[in-house]
């Protein structure tokens, strides 16, 4: 147990987990909105993430970049950004309503138990992040280097880098218009509704169908804007960059209370700051662990997460 | 619903039908023997599919090549390629050993690369009496367990970790260390030696999870900038160590990163970017290829259309080693083994002589230092004693 | 887990011409096909094809013998006993978490640190390589293997006794990371060094050849079967009794069960001890074929594998289970060493890309399973009825 370590190195430990811990938030979203209207775990989620950190990547080796490129221009960057993120979010996006077509719909169609659910997602996720791992060679796959970090300012010996304001910056908007379209629009009415009472709503005339399509289109945007911070974030993705991350960003949403989508920002800022500190304090083999022990923790004095579920619904 | 069922069977039975008469198919390959010693198999054993696969191609590849190169010097298919993926996991290793066992032409086996698959599948290849030649478990004790069929064609950690601390300590003369490891057996083992040679220069610790279960490694960063130390020592494998070394620049940590053999390969390049891929060190208890002439560098680049990787010229020395044997006519797994315990070979990565326990005979025990250059491949730097 | 959100009943008038015709339908379903055939035997011939299908089960290891068939089904990447062994320790498994799952309802994404906890267990008694230097036998070992994985099931089936469905899958699936991260990083447990030289069962042939040695799978699979077989029946007794009863009641409705007086902490814990049990036999026979273990077998995707198994087999059914158990392990298997038939690489490296699409399939047209528990099957259907229209 380092202390002294722990002390010393807060600052610095605080902001990195902050922005690794808003990557995990944007990602528990998907799991959030589909647990929220469906009361599925959307296994094939991480698979969603997988994809759209892959597409930016192809995006940006069009204009020739690799890891190995000098930085470009900050006008080209911007440019290259917005094209990045616009192509993970589409792909993402595809992807996830993708696996609501072929993995869930079937299922819903025929009414299944529940279990099946899960089964075919995970079906689905082995599908997708296998079939990467074999049409790449389970070879990683360098990011070019398009945000050069650098100190925007320094409080003690914490950095603060222009990449860390912008993940952090990038996730709380994205969340922000979520919370909003969730609470405030006519699309998002309908999904409150779907979520709180599916034949009621059904009764009312809200498309059920088409909710439910759209809370996996809305998880998948978010997970593609995810899916690139976290490209220029570690700087390398492989096949199975989904799955590791999306157990994190599972528990993190459980932690915050899954169906909610304030309580899986919380949560997976929570994760990453806590992730942060125990590798600092107890040795980086025990990050993983740690998150793990958190839960199970929280979960025993509070059985459904920090905030407790809800997706737009006054309920314990 | 029987009728679902029926065809759900169905689609299944059609799925191994059609899998059977390709795997038919395959099996057809010319086999018509040319000369004496010829109509036999060399099988490499190692992970070919799985996350630690990288390190398996890349001696897979290596080994192919040398058979090629002798078949068609012979002008047929005179051995024939024998491949068994064990995904280089223990739990899977045994059951493909078996199969491989099973398997009466085949005459000597390269691999297992890993150590903790070679714990599982030696005692089935001693069984079977075939004999394997690893290019790069190093665990020390694998040669302690008494199979007589056991060879080493790298020296094993002990010879590795004094290098690379002497190296550290005489060469780089960095006062702070900061040793870390991914705990797998290699690096972990690694690191201890390591860590011995150095004394009192280590000023921190710390371990990761291994390869594949962890990308994140903010944590670790921040340690080794706030321990001040100027070199890192990183037991564990290539992609770990590029993920750090690049998350080590973007805190803008000024030192160096330096690894075992394990790292030497340009996916720590690929994951860490040339620019701040280039400085690294590695040792290896290999020679560069280039000194020992040849054209394997260039061969191998034609045939497999990317760079050798590490240990691709040992598991390339280990496959001549046992066609020289063959050629001889010890064209039974008995005659290779005993024919391995007495041979001196020289290959383009090292010369091979075997003790009686196995291992690489201690006078041809080299380890040099690479350095990775800015086009994110390594070149040698220089040999460092191992004492 | 939480219902599906279709559930409540569309508008349902109890039309008693309807509801006649349903039943008839249903006791019509039921009693089709082999199963309802099967259940109309006398117990005699019921006993005997029991037996006959045991017999069967042991002679797999030869199947490769007949022409035509049995070449299509032995594995041709890896040895085929061991296989088989493979296979009969994913049934175990299959049928431990079939306990947890299937009977009671208890969704357990963790379901391998159970076995990992038999494994390690006896590679500490047994190894030279533990720090406990005791170098027990197998068989000395694999008690306390057993009572010690049992115990885990209770000490960490305890604390998420409050927990329902998605949380208490998360939850589980903490542990079994836990245990997995524990077992790498302590050094106690070796990690990734793992423990060699874990003996074989004992036993020797006339010619003083061990029975259980290193280059034949065959007595450990059936030693696996045997093993098998005495579960089936523990477990199939357990589903008939008080317990299982129980257990049904807390799955299909844990207040109402309470309500009626069935203790449902107790038959939880019994639930998660007895699915503990099982893994464990699971973990001791492995650390005993294998001989070798380290902390890289206890993967989480082991226990997802295990858990599709079940439900792909039939969530609630024991032949399901064993079914479901013997795919997982087998199809991938099967799949080593082939070249598919365009790239002509081979299909190994697709094995998990085709494994995942064979699920989507086989839940897509049997969304109960591939033998479905009958309870199950008819809830099904009933449900189909009242799904409401999509679109």
């Amino acid at each position: 147990m380092n202390f002294s370590g722990l002390i010393q190195d807060f600052g610095p430990l605080t902001i990195t987990g902050l922005a690794q811990g808003a990557i995990i938030a944007l990602f528990a979203l998907g799991y959030t909105l589909v647990y929220g209207v469906l009361r599925l775990i959307n296994f094939a989620h991480s698979e969603v993430f997988l994809l759209g950190s892959y597409a930016c990547l192809i995006v940006w080796g069009f204009f020739g970049l690799d890891q190995n490129s000098a930085t470009p221009s900050t006008l080209s960057v911007i440019g290259l950004l917005l094209l990045g993120l616009v192509a993970a979010i589409v792909i993402s996006g595809i992807t996830a309503l993708g696996v609501e077509l072929v993995a869930y719909r079937p299922l819903r169609k025929r009414n299944a138990p529940p279990l099946a659910f899960l089964i075919t997602a995970i079906g689905a996720s082995l599908f997708i992040s296998e079939t990467v791992g074999v049409m790449t060679q389970r070879n990683i796959k360098g990011v070019p280097p398009l945000i050069q970090p650098r100190d925007v300012f320094v409080i003690g010996n914490m950095h603060v880098t222009n990449l860390q304001i912008l993940i952090i910056v990038l996730a709380l908007m994205s969340m922000f218009l979520l919370d909003r379209f969730i609470n405030r629009s006519r699309l998002g009415r309908g999904i409150r509704a779907v979520a709180q009472n599916p034949d009621s709503a059904a009764l009312m005339g809200v498309n059920k169908g088409r909710v439910i399509s759209l809370v996996f289109l809305l998880g998948g945007l978010m997970a593609g804007i995810a899916a690139v911070m976290y490209d220029l974030k570690i700087g390398v993705t492989r096949f199975d960059a989904g799955f590791l991350l999306g157990i994190e960003a599972f528990t993190a949403a459980v932690l915050g209370g899954i169906g909610n989508l304030r309580g899986a920002l919380l949560g997976g800022l929570l994760l990453g700051l806590l992730q942060n500190y125990a590798a600092s304090l107890f040795g980086t083999e025990w990050l993983h662990a740690a998150s793990f022990v958190l839960l199970v923790l929280i979960l025993l004095v509070r059985p459904t997460g920090l905030l407790g579920e809800s997706l737009g619904r006054a309920r314990a | 619903m029987r009728q679902v069922l029926a065809r759900a069977i169905g689609g299944l039975a059609v799925i191994g039908l059609i899998a059977g008469a390709a795997a038919c198919n395959s099996d057809s390959g010319s086999d018509d023997t040319a000369s004496g010693n010829c109509g036999y198999k060399l099988a490499f054993f190692g992970a070919l599919t799985g996350s630690s696969a990288n390190l398996g191609v890349n001696i897979e590849q290596g080994f192919e090549l040398a058979i090629n190169q002798y078949n068609e010097k012979k002008g047929s298919t005179c051995i024939e390629v024998a491949k068994f993926d064990s995904q280089g996991e223990p739990g899977v290793a045994p059951g493909v050993a078996r199969n491989l066992v099973a398997d009466k032409k085949i005459l000597g086996i390269v691999g297992p690369p890993f150590s903790g698959e070679s714990e599982a599948a030696d005692p089935i290849f001693e069984a079977a009496g075939i004999p394997t030649v690893t290019p790069s478990a190093t665990r020390v004790s694998l040669s302690a367990n008494g199979w007589k069929t056991f060879h080493r064609a790298v020296a094993n950690d002990d010879a590795q970790g004094p290098a690379a601390g002497n190296y550290i300590k005489n060469v780089m003369k960095a006062e702070k260390v900061f040793v870390a490891n991914d705990q797998s057996a290699y690096g972990a083992g690694l690191s201890e030696v390591v860590e011995k040679t150095l004394g009192s220069a280590v000023v921190a610790k710390d371990k990761t999870e291994a390869d594949g279960k962890q990308t994140d490694f903010s944590a670790l960063v921040q340690k080794v900038v706030s321990s001040q130390a100027t070199v890192l020592f990183y037991g564990g494998y290539y992609q770990n160590a590029g993920l750090i070394r690049k998350a080590l620049t973007t805190a803008g940590w000024k030192g160096t990163l330096v690894g075992g053999d394990g790292m030497k390969d340009p996916g720590l390049a690929k994951a860490a970017g040339n620019a701040a891929a280039v400085g690294t060190i590695t040792t290896c208890p290999c020679s560069p290829p280039e000194k020992a002439g040849g054209t394997f560098v260039t061969d191998y680049k034609a045939k497999w259309n990317v760079d050798a990787g590490t240990y691709s010229d040992v598991a390339f020395d280990a496959a001549n080693m046992f066609l020289q044997g063959i050629d001889a006519g010890n064209t039974t797994p008995e005659k290779l083994n005993t024919y391995l315990s007495t041979v001196e070979y020289k290959g383009i990565a090292n010369t091979y002589k075997f003790t009686d326990k196995g291992e690489l005979d201690p006078n041809y025990i080299k380890v040099w230092t690479f350095k990775f250059d800015a086009t994110g491949n390594t070149i040698a730097d220089q040999e460092v004693p191992t004492a | 887990m939480t219902t599906e959100a279709t559930s409540s009943p569309a508008p349902q008038t109890p039309v008693p011409g309807a509801v006649s015709a349903r039943e008839k339908k249903n006791r019509r379903q039921d009693s089709g096909g082999v199963r309802g055939w099967f259940g109309r035997q006398n117990p005699w011939v019921r006993a005997g094809l029991m037996v006959l299908f045991a017999v069967l089960a042991f002679l797999l290891p030869y199947v490769g013998e007949i022409p035509l068939i049995g070449p299509q089904i032995v594995t041709q990447g890896i040895d085929w006993p061991s296989a088989l062994f493979n296979m009969s320790y994913y049934v175990l498994l299959a049928l431990g978490l079939n306990v947890v799952v299937g009977f009671a309802g208890l969704l357990d994404l963790g379901y391998v640190g159970f076995f990992a906890v038999g494994a390690y267990t006896v590679a500490l008694l047994s190894s030279p390589d533990s720090v406990l230097r005791t170098e027990w036998g197998w068989t000395a070992a694999v008690p306390i293997g057993l009572a010690v994985a049992m115990l885990s099931g209770l000490v960490l089936g305890y604390p998420t006794l409050r927990l329902r469905g998605d949380y208490l899958a998360i939850v589980t699936l903490g542990f079994a990371e836990i245990i997995r991260i524990v077992a790498t990083s302590t050094e106690t447990l070796r990690g990734d060094r793992g423990f060699s030289d874990i003996p074989h069962p004992p036993g020797e042939f006339a010619d003083g050849k061990p029975i259980f040695g290193v280059a034949d799978a065959v007595p450990y699979y059936w030693l696996g079967l045997a093993v098998i077989i005495l579960v089936i029946l523990g477990v199939r007794n357990l589903d008939n009794s008080r317990v299982g009863r129980s257990w049904l009641a807390i799955r299909e409705d844990q207040e109402a069960a309470e309500i009626m007086g069935v203790r449902t902490i107790k038959y939880k814990l019994w639930a998660f001890a007895i699915g503990a049990f099982i893994g464990g036999l699971g973990g001791v026979m492995f650390a005993g074929q294998q001989g070798f273990m380290n902390s890289q077998t206890f993967v989480l995707q082991f226990s997802i594998l295990v858990l599709a198994g079940v439900v792909m087999g039939g969530s609630g059914n024991i032949a399901g289970a064993i079914l479901g158990g013997a795919l997982i392990s087998y199809i991938p298997d099967r799949l080593r060493g082939i070249q598919d038939p365009i790239w002509h690489t081979d299909l190994f490296g697709f094995r998990f890309a085709i494994f995942g699409a064979v699920i989507i399939v086989i839940m897509i047209f049997r969304p109960q399973g591939l033998i479905p528990s009958r309870r199950r099957a008819m809830e099904l259907k009933d449900r189909e009825k009242e799904v409401a229209p999509i679109e």
